[in-house]
């Protein structure tokens, strides 16, 4: 019954061997997921002294200074006031002369028109304005979107925008919704730090 | 040595080890394939601001960084903030050429989805990343992705 098989090669040690690939791959893995908020550069302008006119009431500023205090329409404010200003300033407000104006806009996806609203945010920093600052603001801006895509998407689809799986869904609630930020061209290019 | 013992000894059977490398090596694998090895030697301080509005950058591959920071090595760079692009200390001028470069790593089909991740330190003055913001106009890179850190919501 006892056959001789041919002698095996000895297969103990290469746990080992997998084990030391496995510590070096364990030690130089670097599991971060690059994180950040994603923003579209508009192109260069080609005449900086053409000004586009933009009424007043449709825009919406916010100027940072080099001491990281914040002025929203011409008042001192704070950042954690930000988001609701910017919502109700984007909020469609008919026949509200304090308010930008309404126009509206065809969605494709959904095939009718909706109303929009002419505001834009503009958005200006000193070169002295902490990044960190900057970066407050600006989420505090993508947190508004945000927030108004979510209740736009409720409202529509009865699901919130994260959740949305199908493309043209989240197309139309990006046409209905558009992030309108600009940001200032800067004043003093050149100039030292 | 006695007579009477048994060949199998009273012990509990020892367990089976064969299967051991195979667990490993799966181990191993999953490993190897989640690595990204670092590409290049971060020489200026990123402590990234915190957000709570983030989104994923996906594609690694299609995503090329700028660093900018107080330089780590002080006494030698001093204390004023530094771009970096790939491993050396740039200028605000070297980003068109950066751009090009990156642009012509890439295939020619995904060229435009490029997007420059900003790796900017939270310390660091609006001024030079202005700078820098104005080159990638220049230069045509539109997409770009401040990073930061994901905050941990407090409020919802």
């Amino acid at each position: 019954m006892a056959r001789r098989a041919a002698p095996e090669i000895n297969a103990g040690s290469m746990a080992d061997i997998a084990f030391l690939l496995l510590i070096f791959f364990l030690v130089t893995t670097t599991m971060d997921v690059d994180t950040g908020i994603t923003r579209k550069l508009p192109p260069p302008v080609e005449n900086p002294d053409e000004d586009v006119d933009v009424k007043e009431r449709n825009v919406l500023k916010i100027l940072v200074n080099s001491h990281d205090m914040l002025m929203v329409d011409g008042k001192h404010s704070d950042v954690r006031l930000l988001k609701d200003k910017a919502k109700d300033f984007m909020a469609l407000h008919p026949d509200n002369s304090d308010y930008p104006e309404l126009t509206t806009r065809y969605v494709e996806e959904m095939g009718r028109d909706f109303p929009a609203s002419k505001g834009v945010i503009s958005l200006k920093n000193d070169r002295g304005t902490s990044y960190d600052m900057y970066i407050q603001v600006q989420n505090e801006l993508a947190k508004a979107f945000n927030e108004m895509k979510n209740e736009k998407s409720v409202e529509l689809f009865g699901i919130k925008y994260r959740q949305l799986v199908d493309e043209n869904k989240i197309k139309a609630i990006n046409k209905i919704v558009p992030v309108r930020i600009s940001e200032a061209e800067p004043e003093d290019i050149g100039g030292g730090l | 040595m006695s007579k009477f013992k048994t060949k199998k000894g009273k012990g509990t059977p020892a367990i089976n080890t064969s299967s051991l490398p195979d667990i490993i090596f799966m181990l191993l694998f999953f490993f190897m394939v989640t690595t990204t090895m670092r590409e290049v030697t971060v020489r200026v301080q990123q402590r990234m601001p915190e957000a709570t509005e983030v989104q994923k950058l996906d594609k690694k591959s299609l995503v090329s960084f700028i660093y900018i920071g107080e330089p780590k090595n002080t006494k030698i760079f001093g204390t004023n903030a530094r771009i970096q692009l790939n491993d050396v200390f740039a200028s605000v001028d070297d980003i068109p050429e950066f751009v090009t470069k990156e642009r012509e790593a890439r295939d020619e089909a995904d060229r435009k989805f490029i997007t420059t991740s900003l790796k900017v330190d939270g310390n660091t003055k609006m001024g030079i990343v202005t700078d820098v913001k104005q080159e990638l106009r220049k230069s045509g890179a539109f997409k770009i992705n401040y990073s930061t850190r994901k905050k941990a919501q407090r409020n919802r």
